[in-house]
């Protein structure tokens, strides 16, 4: 792989140095888009100033802008692949980094955020994450990846799911790093707050017994944080104490930046439809309607009508390509998310409390877990199965941009609407030059139509 | 074996948390508190405790069917609800017996207030800290599969083992209790409060610390080292036991704790 932003530049160095980057990537887009240019609604324009003009200006293609529902954020792990090949059965937790040369890592890295950078240019929106001690990601901390993506992107929002706020010591710095990462981005962070995966517990120390409580407790205290804007407050709570809470700076958003979450249970989808938030599900295929229903009937339970579909978000691994089959070699490499993400010690996989009492009952007689399930109603293990399983669980998004439309559309006829989607557009070892195709070919070919696509927006059940 | 169905499992309330306890025997009270894996109403270790006396063997809240209120969250919470269960039964000179995690619990109330007990007989006790920071006591009993647990823990693993598919889905829920409770009260700081090794020159009551000797999560020394701490108290190691000596060797568990009693 090669690091196309110098490993040494500083940010002001990074500052002078966007115009360069921008004619690079113009160049690679360019490029990478020949074949296509001129068959789509959008022509890529060369020479690159041409390009950077278009960006800076949205003109014939995003003239729909006010119209649009849905929005469609990159995601990328960061992960550091190179290590995936020798894990002794675990790439979490317990793999030492003496497997991970920090040199690849920078160029892996740099690498990573290049290409979040493109996907501003094009017109997509970001997600970050975060994990730890894990080569499935290298983002140990989403504030870090937030940081940067502020400062030097120009349009995209900015979503964080997220952000495992149940495992912070120290939520007043949680209010105050979010606020400052959304003043400086001028208000285009979205707030995803997580339990985190089972995983997170053994390292951050945190006690999965209670997380939940410590969580809300945290959600009510940055919620406070960020909307109080008189005397200083104090906070006597049951996890948390502070004298004198005072944001500054205060969030650029009004009230505060919305705010997300994430759940595999339909109780908690219900109390997140109570309170309004945007809901995303992962892995969850033709299974995410009744978790979307569950929303529903909290958010009909709080005295509103229907949600509509910008409430609801979902994280689908992405391969489109000019044609079928160089979509399917893409998406064997992107499907290396799912393939290594349940890749740990078996000791670490559900640690005491993490899961209901009624769930461990279950894992101790040896019932089989909860799988993915096909539109066709065949229950699959995302984590070995096929990419024409994953296709058909709507797991993974694949094909020419006919295919990938057709398929995201129909996705969200079955869910009754859905605004958002998380679109994994890289993973595993794709390449660059691929991620690079696989954004741009989707901005240019999907993107504008989905853009225009009207939701449906489902009732609540009665 | 189903607490529900022994007879000798009677419900009772403290302070209105409501727990499970076996009641047993006559005469002087005995307290028996359980370790983290929990208590079975049929091991023969209490039949024969309570041929010594009156023998008290409560669930600790949040383990076996005992309720845990959202206030009982701490090692010292439990400590303060067993001296207030041994005010609501009126218990005097009881003599008092912890195993592990049961063990720390009656350490935790010692220190505290020994008004209703006459002696402390602590089963490989955990809840100090003796090595330096980087050094753990405790194997991480968090961080193994059920099988190291077992190998650890037992001189003979096949004395732990359970077949979860041949048990009633209560037995089952029961397990999924014990662990998370244990969880909640030693998940960090880990097995230990940083405080009590401090506090346990407080302990003026004749106490024995039993050591199961093929102990693997905890080794010997640290035994020693929580004896030490406690004034005047005895150190006797028993053979063909690990972790758990009142499983292993029930009859020289009971027949050690009885006799030092009625010595001390």
């Amino acid at each position: 792989m090669t690091a196309v932003r110098g490993e040494k530049a500083g940010w002001a160095k990074a500052r002078s140095a966007v115009p360069t980057d921008v004619r690079r990537w113009a160049r690679a887009a360019c490029h990478l888009a020949g074949p296509m240019a001129g068959s789509g609604r959008t022509r890529w324009l060369c020479p690159p100033y041409a390009f950077r003009a278009i960006i800076a200006r949205p003109s014939t293609d995003l003239r729909h802008l006010h119209l649009i529902s849905m929005r469609v954020y990159q995601f990328t792990e960061q992960p550091y692949f190179p290590a995936w090949s020798a894990h002794d059965g675990s790439l979490r937790v317990n793999l030492p980094n003496s497997r991970q040369d920090p040199k690849i890592a920078a160029d892996l890295l740099h690498r990573y955020y290049d290409e979040w950078l493109i996907a501003d240019e094009v017109g997509l929106d970001i997600m970050v994450n975060e994990h730890h001690a894990t080569a499935t990601c290298m983002s140990s901390t989403a504030i870090v990846a937030l940081s940067i993506l502020a400062r030097q992107t120009r349009r995209a929002r900015l979503l964080v799911l997220g952000y495992p706020i149940g495992h912070r010591g120290d939520p007043l710095r949680c209010a105050e790093e979010l606020a400052t990462i959304d003043v400086i981005s001028r208000g285009r962070l979205d707030m995803g707050f997580i339990k985190g995966v089972p995983y997170e517990f053994p390292v951050s120390n945190q006690n999965a017994v209670g997380v939940m409580e410590r969580f809300w407790e945290a959600h009510d205290f940055i919620i406070k944080a960020m909307t109080s804007h008189g005397e200083p407050f104090n906070w006597e709570g049951e996890h948390f104490h502070y004298r004198h809470v005072n944001l500054w700076p205060r969030p650029y958003q009004e009230p505060h930046p919305p705010v997300w979450g994430t759940t595999g249970s339909r109780g908690n989808a219900r109390a997140l439809g109570e309170k309004g938030y945007v809901m995303a599900t992962l892995g969850t295929g033709f299974a995410t309607r009744a978790l979307f229903d569950a929303y529903r009937a909290g958010y009909a339970a709080a005295g509103r009508t229907a949600p509509s579909a910008d409430r609801f978000g979902y994280l689908g691994l992405v391969a489109v390509a000019a044609d079928e089959r160089t979509a399917q070699a893409r998406a064997e490499f992107v499907a290396g998310y799912v393939r290594t993400s349940g890749i740990v010690a078996p000791q670490f996989r559900n640690p005491t409390g993490y899961l209901s009492i009624e769930d461990n009952v279950r894992i101790l007689r040896g019932e089989p877990r909860q799988r993915s399930r096909t539109k066709d109603g065949r229950f699959i293990d995302m984590h070995s199965a096929s990419v024409q399983d994953l296709i058909d669980a709507a797991i993974m998004f694949c094909g020419t941009p006919d295919q990938v439309y057709g398929q995201i559309v129909e996705f969200c006829e079955y869910c009754g609407g859905m605004g958002n989607l998380i679109m994994m557009g890289h993973a595993g070892s794709l390449s660059h030059e691929d991620t690079v195709d696989n954004l741009t070919l989707f901005a240019k070919e999907v993107l504008p139509r989905l853009k225009e696509y009207k939701q449906p927006r489902a009732e609540a059940a009665a | 074996m189903n607490a529900a169905a022994d007879a000798s499992v009677s419900t009772f309330i403290v302070n209105g948390v409501r727990i499970e306890l076996i009641d047993r025997g006559h005469g002087r009270p005995i307290l028996f508190l359980h370790p983290h894996i929990g208590l079975d109403p049929s091991a023969p270790v209490l039949a024969m405790l309570a041929e010594g006396g009156r023998l008290i063997a409560p669930y600790h809240p949040g383990f076996g069917h005992s309720e845990r209120p959202a206030g009982i969250t701490t090692m010292d919470d439990l400590a303060y609800f067993y001296l207030d269960l041994m005010d609501a039964l009126d218990l005097r000179d009881t003599l008092v017996i912890g195993v592990s995690l049961g063990a720390w619990i009656a350490a935790a109330i010692a220190v505290k207030s020994t008004a209703r007990m006459a002696g402390l007989v602590l089963g490989n006790p955990v809840g100090i800290k003796v090595s330096d920071r980087e050094t753990r006591d405790i194997l991480d009993i968090f961080a193994m599969v059920e099988g190291e647990f077992l190998e650890k823990a037992f001189a003979d693993p096949t004395v732990g083992q359970r077949d979860y598919r041949a048990m009633t889905d209560d037995e089952v829920t029961v397990v999924a209790r014990n662990r998370e409770a244990a969880a909640l009260y030693a998940w960090s700081p880990y097995m230990h409060d940083p405080k009590l090794k401090g506090r346990l020159h407080r302990i003026r009551i004749p106490t024995l610390v039993l050591w199961g000797a093929g102990d693997r999560l905890v080794g010997e020394a640290y035994g020693r080292a929580f004896a030490a701490a406690v004034p005047g108290a005895k150190f006797v190691t028993i053979e063909q036991a690990g972790h758990f000596p009142h499983i292993e060797q029930p009859k020289a568990f009971a027949g050690r704790s009885l006799a030092f009693s009625e010595v001390g």
